[in-house]
């Protein structure tokens, strides 16, 4: 993988709005905000609703996903781009779930729903109506997702990214700054991560550093990219986007996301957490 | 997120526990031209980026239709950075428990 096959830059998106074969799918944590205005005919998945499994603490099955894809018009073919607010969070999240499930052609729009606004280019409130498909996704590839068993074995193993703000890595908060600080798990780390946080690798426009910049940030931290990598932050969406920047942009082998992230971790009985800096 | 009427700044703290959240918020105001307009229009397609006292990013909303945006912090020193077509701006902060943190900046 490489920024030429991961990444769109907005005036492709511009140039591509009624391309057929092409679908632009907006995927917001403020899920209201697609309403309020989109980029012309793009689509909206619901990061809740559509993307989790709603009984069970899961992502959503193969049979839900394809269902998903088909009722939204989406094909095997399709080249899907995602863009969302904050950085690209929701939508690098949806961008791993397509990898998960062997869609080929998936890009992020680069710098987002905030590049594009920054940009005053124009969003409308009109939605699209696609002709269903019939979508059929692969099995899991699990080589790109990792479970809490496998981040307690790569505790001083393997290299783990923690890639939440360094107020929530030490302890201090228990989510990200805009959201109310609850929940009744332990606040901390997993012992040996490296606190990495996913803004690192943003400008501040909301687009991707360089190639040269990103590979700097993971190194001088001291993670060795010749070892396996394991990503997670709160909910499983900003360790994607960080999964995003060292699997699809830098193209390294072998890193995982760990999507129970600390919402999980910071919930099991008996495992080390440690805090501070 | 409810509007707050004629007061100018961020979106009601009503239903908030601020005993125990620590909320900086605030209204991002574009200035008119030449100031003909000095409490100008709210700005619904701003960003505001929160960062903590040592310049590390720590959270990033957009503005709401009133052009308020609200976080959720620890006490201390932060810095807002407003961001909108055009304009960037940087506003340092105090925040505290107990009562929220509100404040409204002109672009």
């Amino acid at each position: 993988m490489s920024r030429e096959t991961a990444l769109v830059t907005a005036d492709w998106v511009a140039e591509n709005l009624n391309n057929p074969s092409v679908v632009i799918v907006e995927v917001d944590e403020d899920t209201a905000l697609y309403a309020q205005g989109h980029i012309e005919n793009a689509i909206t998945f619901n990061w809740r609703e559509d993307l989790q499994d709603g009984l069970r603490r899961d992502i959503i099955s193969k049979e839900g996903f394809e269902a998903l894809l088909s009722k939204s018009g989406i094909s095997n073919e399709t080249t899907v781009v995602l863009y969302g607010g904050n950085n690209n969070w929701f939508a690098a999240y949806a961008y791993w779930y397509f990898k998960l499930y062997g869609h080929q052609d998936v890009r992020l729009l680069d710098g987002g729903r905030k590049r594009w606004e920054l940009d005053a280019r124009p969003f409308v409130t009109a939605v699209p109506t696609r002709t269903a498909t019939r979508y059929v996704a692969k099995e899991q590839d699990l080589s790109l997702r990792a479970f809490r068993d496998e981040v307690i074995a790569a505790i001083g193993v393997k290299n783990i990214v923690d890639v939440r703000s360094p107020a929530e890595f030490s302890g201090e908060l228990a989510a990200p700054a805009h959201l109310p600080q609850e929940g009744g798990q332990v606040k901390g780390h997993v012992p040996s991560a490296k606190n990495i946080p996913w803004s690192k690798a943003a400008n501040e426009d909301g687009t991707f550093k360089s190639d040269a910049e990103l590979k700097d940030i993971y190194t001088t931290a001291g993670v060795d990219l010749g070892k396996d990598t394991i990503a997670y932050c709160r909910i499983g969406e900003r360790s994607a986007f960080s999964w995003f920047v060292l699997h699809e942009l830098l193209g390294v082998s072998n890193v995982k996301n760990y999507d129970g992230s600390w919402t999980e971790y910071g919930s099991l009985v008996g495992v080390p957490v440690e805090i501070g800096a | 997120m409810k509007t707050c009427g004629a007061r100018p700044g961020g979106p009601s703290t009503d239903g908030i526990d601020l005993s125990k959240q620590t909320v900086i918020q605030g209204q991002i105001i574009r200035d008119g031209i030449d100031d003909a307009v000095p409490n100008g229009t709210p700005v619904s397609n701003g960003h505001v980026r929160l960062l903590d006292a040592t310049g590390e990013f720590t959270a990033e909303v957009p503005t709401n239709a009133e052009g308020q945006f609200r976080f959720f912090a620890s006490p201390g020193t932060w810095t807002l950075v407003v961001q909108a077509p055009g304009a960037r701006v940087e506003k340092r902060v105090i925040a505290s428990q107990g009562k929220a943190t509100d404040t409204v900046i002109h672009i």
